[in-house]
């Protein structure tokens, strides 16, 4: 697998496992334009995936299809983030992941637009579109639980600093980062760890929340070394396909 | 039976977007061009949203269309860039929308709307009210949002800027 494909295998194995756990609270949403709102988003990442996949499926030359991608690979194949694998918590939990994902996530496709790899490229430009509305829902979430009644303050405070831990792989590149990030494939991340820091503090103060102490990090996503519930996700989304193999919809 | 690529231009404004029947694919913006490569017609076409589940049925309304007009050679790609936006919905297209109970997009750039925070002057298509309310920034496709209208009081769909 060429350096760029490797790449973009991992932000397709992102957005397909947050994609996956986001379609879980359809139907089990708080409030009903949240249940929407969360499968809005839960799509929006399937449908980047999707165009990741395809693209890889392309390269790799061999009558492969997007789904092979997704339902014939196990665990360990996966460079997913930890934090996205994670099970849903309280809604809290999922608020403070999907506003500090999509924080990150939305600097990195700001720089990723500029990559000198035209596919990589014209894939950031489409989807930073829509990733500045999950952020803005994620911030607006933030504040109105942080700056809410002592329950919701309590929560959110408690998700933001149990997800903490798990936000630290974000800015490490591994060796395949450093080679295309030399050459302005993709962004270094760690350049990105400033701003992100910036950005998270004045929302966090804005809500009334305080900023986790960062100590010892989680990581082990980008080496296919995953937490137990990537197991048990993927045995639900790959039921299907491994139980009547080559089945269509 | 070769057509001109006019002619082709023609089919395609008979198809309907699934979602929003009384636009068509070419209005939406959605087929990006027609070429002719020697008598092979290719269509290009770009999604709305990344997750847009209504682009396989378009791509396969299109696909239908050309074999019902007989066009023997052909192929719909899809691309990527330029990235969809809602500022290449045509005039005539925004009109269409309202009549149909949806808030056509505001026009200029999305970046300058979510900059602002919050969308203003998003007028009712029912009463034409312009006291409206955000309820959801996301609705019930990933291109709407959620609105109410504090005057005749009917919750509305707003096609949303992207």
């Amino acid at each position: 697998m060429k350096k760029e494909e490797a790449l973009a295998l991992h932000l397709a194995d992102n957005n397909l496992i947050l994609g996956q756990r986001l379609s879980e609270w359809c139907g089990h949403g708080p409030v009903l334009e949240e249940d929407i709102a969360l499968s809005n988003m839960a799509l929006d990442y399937i449908g980047q995936a999707t165009l990741l996949f395809k693209h890889l499926a392309e390269a790799s030359g061999d009558n492969k299809t997007e789904d092979d991608w997704a339902f014939l690979r196990d665990a360990w194949d996966y460079k997913n983030f930890l934090a996205l694998e994670l099970p849903n918590g309280d809604y809290a939990f999922t608020i403070a992941r999907q506003y500090l994902y999509s924080e990150w996530y939305n600097l990195y496709l700001i720089e990723l637009s500029k990559s000198s790899n035209t596919f990589l490229q014209e894939f950031a430009l489409k989807s930073v579109k829509e990733v500045r509305y999950h952020l803005q829902h994620g911030r607006d979430w933030v504040l109105r639980m942080g700056d809410g009644t002592e329950e919701s303050h309590a929560r959110i405070q408690k998700a933001v600093n149990d997800i903490w831990s798990y936000t630290g792989e974000w800015f490490i590149p591994n060796t395949n980062d450093t080679d295309l990030s030399s050459t302005g494939i993709c962004p270094n991340v760690e350049s990105l760890h400033q701003t992100w820091m910036e950005n998270v503090q004045a929302t966090l103060n804005e809500a009334t929340l305080q900023m986790p102490v960062s100590g010892w990090m989680h990581k082990g996503g980008r080496e296919g070394k995953h937490t137990e519930h990537l197991g048990h996700l993927l045995s639900e989304m790959q039921f299907l396909q491994r139980t009547y193999p080559n089945s269509k919809w | 039976m070769n057509y001109s690529i006019q002619e082709i231009w023609g089919f395609l404004k008979e198809v309907e977007d699934p979602e929003i029947p009384v636009l068509n694919v070419v209005e939406m913006g959605i087929v990006r061009d027609v070429q002719l490569e020697d008598n092979k017609v290719i269509v290009l076409i770009t999604p709305t949203y990344s997750g847009c589940p209504a682009m396989h049925a378009i791509e396969q309304d299109v696909r239908e269309m050309l074999v019902e007009m007989h066009v023997e050679d052909f192929d719909v790609k899809t691309i990527l860039s330029p990235a969809w936006t809602t500022d290449w919905m045509t005039e005539e297209a925004r009109v269409k929308l309202e009549a149909y109970g949806i808030a056509p997009p505001q026009k200029g750039s999305a970046d300058k709307n979510l900059l602002m925070g919050k969308l203003r002057d998003v007028r009712c298509p029912r009463c034409k009210s312009s006291q409206t309310a955000m309820v959801s920034q996301f609705g019930s496709t990933a291109c709407k949002s959620l609105y109410k209208c504090e005057d005749c009081k009917e919750p509305f769909d707003y096609f949303k800027c992207i």
